[in-house]
């Protein structure tokens, strides 16, 4: 065995103590606490803290080009590295959007400069020129960029015609759909649950119906041209349901949810507060308690933030003119963990869909403390309690209905590909 | 009895026992309206800005007339008028008007929870005149206070509420209060104009007018935004004026002597019929004469409040 060049000594990896080996910026080995060899490198003890592979997401809003004052990529990718992420995918919909080569180089440009060792960007391509829904955005050029994967995501296309042309054509290039599942013609894009809630407070608001009959089509379409979709931020029972039938069926489909779904309600709006105002709105707890058990089976494959910043002088106007978006990078982690330490998720699944998932349906690096992987992880204090205040964020933006409250668990220490990055 | 309110936001912040202070109050309020000199200096050297973001007419040339009938210094400002139609925010606007110290702030806004994002934000009281689909607590007071005039005992009351429920702020406050005061609430409104989840509100509710009035005490009329049709939620409206328009016919199904409300401004033949309008049993007028007796007493409550 070649020598490591980091060893992590003592640290807790699903409730064994090991030692950590690292050679080369990869994983050499794991073994027994006090098991690994003298000769390394440098060595970090854990001190029993948890070992943790580096989690991805699939699904942020970074704001850069054109709504900087949101985000930029330089203070997302940080709240990223202090939330324990390593791979991110940026959406398209920034100004102008990502539906030409320049933008996507310039994304990674930007990202390697602020962040050389990451946490690693890897873009999400227009689907369709400046997401308008009416042309086909050119994906090969896309691809050949840098880009992961191709999205309309905050414009749902339309014209199931050109949904169904897109999907194809991303299959040339081996990249798979995300679509942001939202029927437009049934009810605007409110941010509110259609319900008793909406009803009382006499606010805008949508049915889940919207969701699912998007996600119906998606899986139907998906089926027919056997081709794969990624359903993004999945919130309701109604389009779990839809997506566990597709699977029995052998569609190729995969589906992502959110920390806000699992843990958050409608109830959240009760007093018009704007930072709970999202895009699908929080659901009901029927809803919640099925997009949970969804997640845990595996129905739903994966979490990702839908990291979306809003300053605070946008999100402090009248409800209705506010815009839609939660803030997620920071506090993903902790509150996700939240659900592992209560028995509500599994270690396992909360891995898995933090971490295998997403990489392998977008094929991007993963850490499974295999000999080879890349040495992306964690030290994470399960334990440690904190507060979320806008000065505990790292995100420009601070529009979480979280603020105020208490979390668990927090990243210590953030190491990818072997380098200390937090 | 004190009072403990700064705002006045939703009817669901009173109990039973204030909304029936605020009617004594309103009755007080309303032998002063009838007198030949309609002034007192209750609220001398208060002030008291109506802010009307919204167009109104008739809410705020009540709160302008019950404030100088009592005294205090109104200032006007609508939309048109004030830095919102310059792009300034709500809070700002706000903010810039706490800057001037006044006692209160009237607002009428087109948006849900508007009243409550400025009360959360200001020292003085605010009165909410109407906050989107919300609420319209004055309105339904004065509703009830006009009820309350005829009746005075709620107990045994069916109130029916007709038409555009789905819009409506006057609708959700009133189905709050009504059901405060131990009166029974009947919703008629095509489906298209019902809340969802209406099912699950404490009232029933009807698609036929023919079924919907049968033995009430009262019908509250609303007044049907023309825009609906529009919206696609009607298909004309000559089909819902032959379906939802309160005539003659539908009071003989009430009960005898059943009273008919409306909040103004009507659309006659539309969602009302004329003779209906102007028949004794109406009590229309009665609700623009309760208004101001109803919002004296509740700028008297709130300017002179004694904080705990």
């Amino acid at each position: 065995m070649s020598s490591p060049d980091l060893i992590v000594k003592n640290a807790r990896l699903r409730g064994e103590s090991v030692d950590l080996l690292v050679k080369d910026g990869k994983v050499l080995e794991v073994v027994p606490a006090g098991k690994a060899p003298k000769d390394a490198g440098e060595t970090v003890d854990a001190g029993g803290l948890s070992l943790l592979p580096s989690l991805t997401d699939v699904h942020t809003h970074l704001r850069e080009p054109g709504y900087e004052w949101k985000e930029d990529i330089a203070t997302g990718l940080a709240a990223a590295a202090f939330g324990g992420f390593g791979n991110i995918m940026c959406m398209a919909n920034t100004d102008p959007v990502n539906d030409k080569a320049g933008v996507t180089e310039m994304l990674l440009d930007k990202a390697a400069t602020a962040w050389p060792d990451g946490p690693r960007l890897f873009p999400v391509g227009a689907l369709t020129v400046d997401l308008k829904g009416e042309a086909l955005a050119p994906m090969g050029e896309l691809a050949d960029a840098g880009c992961a994967a191709f999205s309309n995501d905050g414009v749902p296309v339309k014209s199931s015609a050109l949904f169904r042309r897109a999907m194809e054509y991303a299959s040339d290039f081996g990249k798979v759909v995300i679509d942001h599942c939202e029927d437009p013609y049934l009810g605007v894009a409110a941010g509110a649950n259609e319900g008793e809630i909406s009803g009382r407070l006499g606010i805008p608001a949508q049915p889940d119906a919207a969701e699912a009959i998007q996600v119906a089509r998606d899986i139907l379409l998906a089926e027919y041209l056997g081709l794969p979709i990624h359903l993004a931020h999945i919130s309701c029972k109604k389009s779990v349901e839809l997506i566990a039938w597709a699977k029995q069926r052998g569609v190729d489909v995969t589906a992502e949810t959110c920390p806000h779904y699992l843990t958050l309600t409608e109830n959240e709006l009760a007093d018009y507060d704007t930072n709970a105002k999202v895009n699908p709105p929080l659901r009901t707890e029927a809803d919640r308690r099925a997009v949970l058990e969804a997640l845990e089976s595996g129905v739903i494959d994966m979490l990702a933030t839908d990291h979306a910043p809003h300053a605070a002088h946008e999100k402090e106007v009248e409800f209705d003119f506010a815009p839609c978006g939660i803030t997620g990078l920071d506090t993903a982690l902790s509150v996700t963990w939240g659900l592992v330490s209560k028995g509500a998720l599994s270690e396992d699944a909360f891995v898995r869909a933090w971490t295998t998932a997403p990489c392998e349906r977008f094929g991007l690096p993963v850490n499974r403390f295999q000999p080879g992987d890349p040495a992306d992880f964690l030290l994470f204090d399960p334990v440690e309690e904190w507060t979320v205040t806008p000065e505990s964020l790292r995100s420009k933006s601070k529009n979480t209905p979280l603020l105020g409250r208490p979390l668990r668990g927090r990243v210590v220490r953030h190491f990818l590909a072997g380098k200390n990055i937090v | 009895m004190q009072w403990r309110h700064k705002d006045l936001l939703d009817i669901s912040q009173l109990s039973r026992d204030e909304v029936l202070h605020v009617f004594e109050t309103a009755q007080y309020f309303r032998e002063i309206n009838e007198r030949p000199v309609k002034k007192v200096p209750t609220l001398k050297g208060k002030s008291v800005v109506l802010f009307f973001a919204e167009p109104s007419t008739r809410t705020k040339t009540s709160f302008d007339m019950a404030g100088k009938r009592l005294s205090a210094d109104t200032f006007s400002l609508s939309k048109s008028m004030s830095s919102l139609q310059k792009g300034e925010t709500l809070k700002d606007t706000a903010l810039t008007l706490q800057a001037m110290n006044p006692d209160a702030i009237v607002l009428r806004h087109s948006v849900s929870g508007a009243a409550k994002f400025l009360a959360d934000r200001l020292h003085c009281g605010v009165l909410n005149a109407g906050d989107g689909r919300h609420a319209h607590p004055t309105q339904a007071l004065l509703d009830g206070y006009t009820l309350w005039e005829q009746w005075k005992d709620f107990a045994g009351k069916t109130v029916l509420i007709l038409g555009d429920i789905a819009h409506s702020r006057v609708a959700r406050s009133n189905l709050i209060m009504l059901n405060m005061l131990g009166v029974k609430v009947r919703f008629c409104a095509p489906r298209t104009l019902l809340p969802p989840a209406v099912r699950s509100w404490p009232c029933e509710v009807y698609t036929s007018l023919d079924e919907a009035v049968r033995g009430v005490d009262a019908v509250m009329c609303l007044r049907l935004q023309l825009e609906r049709q529009q919206d696609g939620l009607l298909p004309d409206l000559r089909e819902y004026s032959r379906l939802y328009c309160l005539s003659p016919r539908h009071m003989e199904l009430a009960a005898p002597d059943a009273r008919v409300l409306h909040p103004g401004p009507m659309n006659r033949g539309l969602e009302i019929s004329s003779v209906i309008a102007d028949a004794p049993r109406s009590l229309v007028l009665d609700q623009v004469a309760s208004g101001v007796a109803v919002r004296m007493a509740l700028l008297f409550l709130i300017l002179t409040r004694k904080e705990a």
